[in-house]
């Protein structure tokens, strides 16, 4: 089809937005205190409407008469393109943030790239999102900051997480196969170009929240081939669950 | 303060709230006013902050991006409710935390609505329909009331609130003109909330403890059967209008009275929730225990950062 490429590439984005805004929803209620729940909100609202502004456009370049919620709810979980990070549990607010200020100092770097795509769609979506999206960083950063230089606990805590969720780092810059007309056409962006800067910038924070930086040279990969962690399918389950429970029914 | 002084202040209090002006922190109040209004205040944001619970049940499950994103606006509207009405609570001179431990430990109460499970989608159009709408109406008249932060609280809480009421009666209406499937759980939701909805409306009048006071203080300005009465002769055309039945076999319009006549409330099912025995007591009040508990640890943590922030600031100072 015409325009798979394209589209593939659009999920490898709208999947991490749809994920993890999830995740942050089912935190909603539950925060540790009332000030962070609605931050933590805040957050899955923005990646949720990102979403929904890229499966628009997703399904308008399908051949198939679809909707943002086709593309959200039913494919089947092999057909999900984002990366591992995003799925991982709320195992506590530590991992919650870690996993945040990881995916969202990738995430800023992205936009503001794409905001210059020769896809006049996409660079209007991202330029719209770098707003918010730095709004997260600046969200994420400042708790990785709190954490780490609060109490020992906190800190013992957040080094946990950082030590566990950073083997999923090295994963957000693999560029998918089908991707490489799209970078020569000045569509896509080389993620791989994005790298650097990436490990820079989370270092200096890292280091400023008096936390070491891993030094494991091992990462996981797989979510943006499909093949993701197992935590994804209960995810999905739950994600999935009245669109497969009631087919074909408007809501 | 000598006796006549205290009379003066009173008589200057009362004067004040007979011309409907408000009562503001720094002025001087009678101590069972202050009371009152901390009770009824606690109670009502710590209502908004349960009443996340049974909704953000739904969240993750909800059907459509569109349902979710705005079910996910609505309980964050909630927290934000939760937010200014602690805070007009605390201008009567009791802190966010002691307001938490009365509700951990039980003391304070919460509106019983929410020890109802949410068990389908259909339920998340049925509380914003019928809870919100009956909210609304106990609601409308708090703008108004004498205590001018709760008032000014009220008024942003209000708007919001029929938004969100607007918002469930249209998930009920497409639900209700979808298919066979989504029209049995609308009228299966609307069949297990019609008679909790009419009780959150509060004991009958002869029941009611509070009432009187609560009058005079313009914390009230119907009683609970006038409201109750006004809510039912709202909604049941708003039933009728998609082909739901309200679950009342007495439920009759009386020509003579301009009102619905409608069947008996079963009060013991209200005192029984209320009481702590509902459905979800336990569940919702555990969840709100342990976010507060696990939450200890990041919230000491913030503290210990912003106070060696301060010290930061103010060796550079020196």
């Amino acid at each position: 089809m015409k325009n798979d490429n394209l589209i593939q590439y659009i999920y490898s984005i709208a999947d991490n937005a749809l994920i993890l805004g999830q995740r942050l929803s089912e935190l909603c209620g539950h925060g540790p205190s009332l000030e962070t729940d609605i931050g933590i909100t805040n957050m899955a609202l923005d990646l949720l409407g990102q979403t929904r502004s890229y499966f628009q456009y997703a399904a308008k370049l399908s051949e198939e008469d679809i909707t943002e919620d086709d593309l959200a709810y039913l494919r089947t979980e092999r057909q999900y393109r984002n990366v591992l990070l995003v799925e991982q549990p709320n195992r506590d607010f530590a991992y919650v943030i870690t996993r945040q200020f990881l995916f969202d100092a990738f995430h800023l770097l992205l936009l503001q790239k794409l905001q210059n795509s020769a896809d006049e769609t996409l660079s209007a979506i991202a330029k719209k999102s770098i707003k918010e999206v730095s709004y997260h960083f600046r969200f994420s950063s400042d708790w990785v900051k709190r954490l780490g230089d609060g109490t020992d606990k906190s800190h013992a805590k957040i080094q946990d997480a950082v030590d566990n969720l950073w083997t999923y780092t090295d994963e957000l810059f693999h560029n998918l196969g089908t991707d490489s007309e799209l970078i020569e056409k000045g569509i896509a962006i080389d993620l791989t170009k994005l790298k650097e800067e990436y490990y820079n910038k989370i270092k200096e924070i890292i280091s400023e929240a008096t936390l070491s930086i891993p030094e494991s040279k091992y990462f996981q990969k797989g979510g943006k081939k499909g093949i993701h962690t197992e935590h994804m399918g209960y995810l999905l389950a739950d994600l999935q669950y009245m669109q497969r429970t009631y087919p074909n029914m408007k809501w | 303060m000598s006796e006549k002084e205290v009379k003066n202040l009173e008589a200057i209090f009362e004067d004040k709230i007979a011309r409907d002006e408000k009562i503001e922190p720094k002025d001087w109040m009678p101590e069972k006013y202050r009371q009152t209004h901390i009770r009824q205040i606690s109670q009502h944001a710590h209502s908004e902050i349960v009443g996340m619970l049974p909704e953000g049940n739904w969240i993750t499950r909800a059907p459509s991006l569109r349902r979710k994103v705005a079910l996910l606006a609505k309980v964050q509207d909630e927290a934000g409710h939760g937010l200014y009405l602690y805070s007009a609570c605390e201008t009567l001179g009791v802190s966010r935390e002691e307001l938490y431990e009365q509700l951990h430990i039980g003391k304070a109460k919460y509106s019983s609505i929410f020890n109802y499970p949410t068990i389908t989608w259909a339920d998340i159009g049925a509380i914003g329909w019928l809870v919100d709408g009956a909210a609304i109406i106990n609601q409308v008249p708090l703008c108004s009331t004498s205590y001018g932060p709760y008032a000014r609280a009220m008024i942003r809480v209000c708007k919001e609130e029929s938004f969100h009421q607007r918002q469930g009666y249209e998930i009920m209406m497409i639900l209700a003109n979808g298919t066979p499937e989504q029209k049995e759980m609308a009228q299966d939701a609307l069949n297990r909330w019609w008679w909790p909805a009419l009780m959150m409306l509060g004991p009958t009048d002869a029941e009611s403890v509070h009432t009187e006071q609560s009058m005079k203080w313009k914390l009230k300005r119907k009683t609970n059967d006038e409201l109750r009465q006004q809510f039912i002769d709202q909604t049941v055309p708003q039933a009728d209008l998609i082909g739901l039945s309200i679950p009342d076999p007495d439920l009759k319009w009386n020509e003579e009275t301009g009102h619905y006549d409608f069947g008996a409330i079963d009060w013991d099912e209200f005192w029984q929730v209320v009481k702590g025995h509902g459905p979800c007591n336990k569940e919702r009040l555990n969840a709100r225990v342990s976010a507060w508990e696990e939450g200890e640890w990041v919230r000491d943590a913030a503290m210990a950062y912003a106070k060696k922030q301060e010290n930061i600031k103010l060796k550079k100072a020196i």
